[in-house]
Formats: C-alpha cells, structure tokens, sequence
C-alpha cells in the first residue's frame, strides 16, 4: 500500500452531510473487475449531465458547471472537505478507489460511516475527523480564498492551515502505522499464523460444526 | 457483570487483542458474490497466497444476474452485457480455481447471499459472518456476528481466516409491546432508523429486543437486522431462542444429531444477560408504530403512512434545511404534502431486505383478486431465492401477482441496487421493498419510497400510497 506521511494539498467541498457510497461511485461501475479506473467516474450523477456507463470514455461528456469538483480553483485538489456521515450506505471499496483515482488522498469530516472509514486505511487514503465546528470555519475559508490549500501530518496528527495554525487530530494507532509505513495487513496477521492455529483447533474442538465442509 | 449478546460473540472468536485497540476476530463464514470479490482473488493470486480454510467460504451470484426467464434460462451466454457476464464467469473461475463451494446461476438454491445463506444454514447462531456487502447484518437474526466489509477485507480474510477488528460498542433497541395489525418488520426498521438516524449506529452493534421483536418471525428479524446498517450499525442481533432454533433445524447445513444437540446447548447461551450493561438504550413503543413510507433520499427522512412531507423552515439548522431542500426537489415533492397524494409509477418487491416466503405472502394477501392500478407502468416481484419462487408458485402467489398485472421474476437482488437491466428511468418514482432510497440508487434520476411488502402492494392497487389496513379491510 502507498504510505501516507505528509500531504500539502488543495481542498475542494463536498458541501453536505450523509454522502453516500451510490453518489461517490455509482453501482453500474462495480461491474469493473479491477481496482483501478474509477477516478473519472467519482460523483458520476452530479460531475456529469448524462448517465455514465462503465469502461467509457468520460472525456467527451456534457459536464454540470455548477457541481463544484468541475469548477477550475478545485482543479487539483488532492483534500476532499466534507460533512457528517461521509460514506455511508454500501461496502464497496470502489468509493475508495473512485476518490483515489480522482486525485485525493484525504478526507475531512465531522464523522465518516464505518466501512467506508476502514476501506480507507486500506488504501492510503485518509479519514480525518474533526469538530463539525472547525470544518464549519475550514469550509468558510475554503470558499473565501481561491486556492485554498492545507497541509496534514500524519505523523503529528495535525492539519495546518494557512494562517499557521495548527488543528489536531485523531486517528487509530493500528491503521496509521500501516499509512504512515504503507504497510499491507495481510502480511502482519499471517505473522500470527501460529497464534491463528492454535485458536482455531480449540475453536474446533467447542464448535465442530462450523468446520463442517459445506457439500455444493 | 453480565456480557451483551455481542460480547459473547466477540470473546468467543477472540484470537488476539492487541495494545493498540485492534483485535483480530477469527471468521467463521465468508459469503462471496460476483460483485466486491473478484479483486480479493486477484490481491491473493498476486501475492502467491492461498485460502486460510476453504470450508470457511461459500459463493453465489446475485447482484449483476439477470432476473428475466427467457435470458436465465442461456446460463451466462444470456448475460447481453459483456461486462456483467465477464464479473459473473470471473467469480465461476475463481471459485474453480481455488475450490470454494460455489452455488451456480440456475441451481434452484441461488438467490441474494442474504437469503440464501440463512435458507441453506450456511449461516448459524454463535457464528462470524462476513461478506462484501453491507447488508451481511442480516444474519445477526439468528444471534451471528455478521457485518458487512469492504474488498480489501474479502481478500484479508481469504488469506488470513481473520478480521482486524476494533470492538464496536453495544447499542440496545428494545421494541415493546403489541404490533398493531399490517405492521411488519420492515416498518420497525424504518421507525428505529428515523428515530437515531442514519448514523445513530455508528460504532455500536445493535441488539434488537423487547416482545414486539421476540414476535417477528425469523424473515421479520432478518428483515430488521437487515437495516441496521441503514442505522449506521455494521452489525445488528438477535437473541436465540425457541423459532431461531425450530428455523435453523430445518436448514440442509445444520449440524445433525450429537452435533445438533452440542451446538443447542451452546446456542441457547446466546443473549444478553439479565445484568448486561449497554452504552446506549433506546426503547420505542410497537402499538405507536404505523406503517411507514420514506419520503426523502435517505433512509431517516421517513413518517408514517398518515404523515405529510416535511417543510424546510421546520429545519433546525443550514445543513439540515439544505438537504430536506435538495432531497424534496430531487424526489419531486412538495413540503407539507401529504403521503397519501404521492403515485408511484413503479412497484419493486425485493431484495435482500424483503424477498422471503413471508413477504411474497403478505404482498399476496393485499393483491389477491385486484388488479395494479393503471398509473403503475412497471410492477416486478423478485423473489430472493429460487427455493422462495419455488415456495410461492406451490402456493399459487405467482399466479396472483401475475393476475394482478405484475411480473414474477427469477432471482437475483434486482431493482435494489439496479446493476442489471432492472432499473427505474430518470423521474420515475417507485414503491420500493428494498433497503436505500439514495440518489440514484435504483436507477439515473429514479425516485425510491422505501415500504414493506403490503405496502408497496396497497399502493400498487391504489396507484397511491395508502395505509394497507384501509386496503384490507375495503376487501373483508
């Protein structure tokens, strides 16, 4: 996984609460096999002005001028400034891959739905959760100053913004040392393979059931 | 002190807890389908891994399948979309390759992983459950840990037999009392979701209790578990008791015998105990429930059958009014109109939320003898499995659908999530059994009103939404 040490990006919004994984990346681009891809279709129903279908060519497409993500000041823009619930609905990690095939490699909100939050992690995009207040005031600076940039340290867990001050943050340990490290989770669990074993055969030995091979 | 249901759950698939507040959870059952797994084989391919424990998986196709007879009936030849058709032959291939059982298209068992899993006992009481799909919070019906995960996590548990997991905290809705009649699971759901909202479950395993949801069959708790995840909630429970272990006996996994007798024992210890202590409680009367119809583009912005759509000068704050103002324009609808004066144009009984014997009966019920009205353009009704359209057609419900005006179709998750040719047309508004009324859920522009099954039947025959009460007694 790509790690995550430091960023210095431009913010561009996502001015609402409660956005879903169905707005972020819609279903008919699931059918795509691949991780990659989705960059072009992130907001599909609001950045276009006509239905998107998968494996075409976007570049031709009547864009919505006032979807703020087509407007030129957030061209570039790596920090994604939303509000509560960001994520919410369906499991697809495509949500994920779409915001990072697009150019982002954080999000900031109030609060972020749970799946979504963890499907992040495990791709080197990260969740940042602030006071709904401070992304009150970060939203009101947003649309004041064209270009307006941030810059999060993973690391210290701080965002700063222009003016130098210094907002912190929060963020599990486990999930920012694999983006800090970049580091890939299966590889650390199997380290446990032992440990797995031996819970397993005692697991076995109360529920023998549940080892039962399933005859299709 | 006591332990919550979700506790015994956690500590009895505890592999390790570690210092920096992760854990990992050992798994149980993974459910595959076409959609979210076929970049986990490829990550498990590229990285030379094998499966932890074969057994551990089942598959089956559903999201992207055809629910029409005539394209069925070619097998994937009739998939006409070469992608979709290249997503479901790239889950036959992987599941070949590293031999986990696989239920195929047109085996009479396929069906919603959701319904399937339950209906074959592949899903049992005291088991961890994932699956690639939000809606796993279904199986918490029969006291399973079962959540939802993302792609990422498919392939980790694949290779690792193992979740990473922080413990989420224990959020008791208790549900007491009497169900008024025509008011069903579903109606819960939709109550308990507008009442906490969309995000009142975040972090927290929800255990669904009280008389009213002791009351529910197991396709109404499923129903109910189902949303959780409409609540926030990644998982949702049920305790075990008497109808879990009637239902789960009669399912082809089950354990037989000394082993049905070992695995009863253990199972009747899956509750909360009397002295369990949760970080939140919510109570809600079942006689004050009526049945309920969103109005809005999320699963919170519902009322009751009586109630009116909301005005955004009764909003509370800028954000609130903001969205009330976006969702009313985007679902057409004018604030303070009542729900009753809404006319769907097309009905969707369905999905992993309600596609099971029971709801294919009580949508009979409300249609048998009448006829859709003729506001109605489209009327589909998708049975979850084939075992469920094997059930309803030796019942005769089929016929009544069919005399009815609607179409009875092949299994498959459908208009839910509208991956396949089902979908709704930009502006068409829809009477929906399913779970999510987002933006451009059930198609481009397409307009979802989330109901149960007797409701989106009564609104069906009365091209309106109308309490099913009124259309049932109008009939007795």
């Amino acid at each position: 996984m790509r790690a995550f040490q430091r960023l210095e990006g431009v913010v561009a919004p996502m001015d609402r609460a409660n956005v879903d994984t169905d707005l972020i990346i819609p279903k008919q681009f699931l059918k795509s096999i691949r991780r990659t891809g989705f960059g072009p279709n992130l907001f599909d129903e609001l950045r276009y002005l006509d239905e998107g279908q998968p494996d075409s060519d976007c570049s031709g497409r009547p864009l919505n001028a006032d979807f703020p993500l087509n407007f030129p000041r957030y061209e570039g823009a790596s920090i994604l400034l939303t509000r509560e619930n960001f994520g919410c609905g369906s499991s697809r990690e495509h949500a994920p891959w779409a915001l990072d095939g697009a150019g982002f490699r954080a999000v900031i909100a109030p609060s972020f739905a749970d799946i979504f939050r963890s499907n992040c992690f495990k791709n080197g995009l990260l969740p940042v959760v602030l006071e709904a207040e401070r992304v009150e005031q970060l939203f009101a600076q947003m649309y004041e100053t064209e270009g307006f940039s941030l810059v999060i340290d993973l690391e210290q867990q701080v965002v700063e913004t222009p003016d130098g001050e210094t907002i912190a943050f929060e963020t599990e340990e486990f999930g920012r040392n694999c983006l800090l490290e970049g580091l890939d989770d299966i590889g650390i669990t199997l380290q446990n393979e032992a440990v797995i074993r031996d819970f397993e055969r005692q697991h076995q030995a109360r529920c023998p059931w549940v080892f039962e091979t399933l005859e299709v | 002190m006591g332990k919550t249901l979700y506790d015994k759950l956690w500590e009895s698939h505890l592999v390790e807890a570690r210092d920096d507040g992760t854990a990992l959870i050992y798994i149980d059952r993974q459910l595959l389908h076409e959609v979210t797994s076929p970049q986990a084989f490829e990550g498990l391919r590229l990285a030379g891994r094998q499966p932890w424990r074969i057994s551990a998986n089942i598959a089956v196709p559903d999201h992207n399948v055809s629910t029409k007879a005539k394209e069925r009936a070619q097998g994937l030849a009739g998939v006409k979309d070469q992608v979709s058709r290249i997503q479901l032959q790239t889950l036959d291939d992987n599941c070949a390759e590293y031999q986990i059982p696989e239920i195929p298209l047109n085996d009479v068992r396929q069906g919603i992983v959701h319904v399937m899993g339950p209906e074959q006992g592949a899903t049992l009481p005291g088991m961890t459950i994932v699956c690639g799909d939000s809606h796993t919070s279904t199986h918490g019906a029969m006291a399973a840990l079962a959540h939802g995960i993302g792609t990422s996590e498919v392939e980790h548990v694949l290779a690792t037999g193992c979740l990473i997991q922080r413990k989420m905290k224990n959020f008791r809705v208790s549900v007491e009392g009497e169900l008024p009649v025509g008011v069903t699971g579903k109606d819960i759901a939709l109550a308990i979701v507008g009442e906490i909202g969309t995000a009142g479950g975040t972090g927290c395993a929800i255990e669904f209790a009280g008389s009213a949801v002791r009351g529910l069959t197991m396709e109404g708790r499923m129903t109910l578990c189902n949303m959780a995840i409409e609540a926030g909630a990644r998982a949702g429970l049920v305790a075990v008791d008497d109808q879990t272990l009637r239902y789960v006996s009669q399912t082809p996994f089950a354990p037989r015998d000394a082993q049905w007798d070992q695995a009863e024992t253990y199972w009747r210890t899956l509750h909360s105990d009397a002295d369990a202590v949760f970080d939140r409680e919510v109570v809600l009367d079942a006689a004050a429930i009526q049945p309920q119809v969103t109005w809005g583009t999320s699963p919170e912005m519902v009322t009751a059958i009586s109630g009116r759509v909301p005005r955004p000068e009764d909003m509370e704050t800028d954000t609130a009014r903001q969205g009330l103002e976006r969702a009313l324009s985007y679902m057409g609808l004018e604030p303070g109109m009542l729900i009753t004066d809404i006319r769907p144009d097309v009905i969707f009984i369905g999905s992993c939320t309600n596609s099971r014997i029971e709801d294919m009966r009580a949508a009979a019920a409300v249609l048998k003898g009448k006829r859709v009205a003729a506001n109605i353009t489209q009327a589909l009704v998708v049975p979850g499995s084939g075992l469920v359209k094997k059930q309803a057609e030796a019942e005769g419900l089929d016929q009544v659908f069919k005399d009815a005006g609607m179409e009875w179709r092949e299994p498959g998750c459908s208009m839910c999530l509208a991956m396949n040719a089902d979908k709704l047309e930009p502006g068409q508004r829809c009477a929906s059994t399913s779970n999510r009324n987002f933006e451009g859920r059930q198609g481009f522009g397409g307009r979802t009103h989330l109901v149960s099954p007797a409701m989106a039947a009564a609104a069906a025959v009365a091209g309106h939404f109308t309490d099913v009460r009124d259309v049932m007694e109008a009939t007795s």
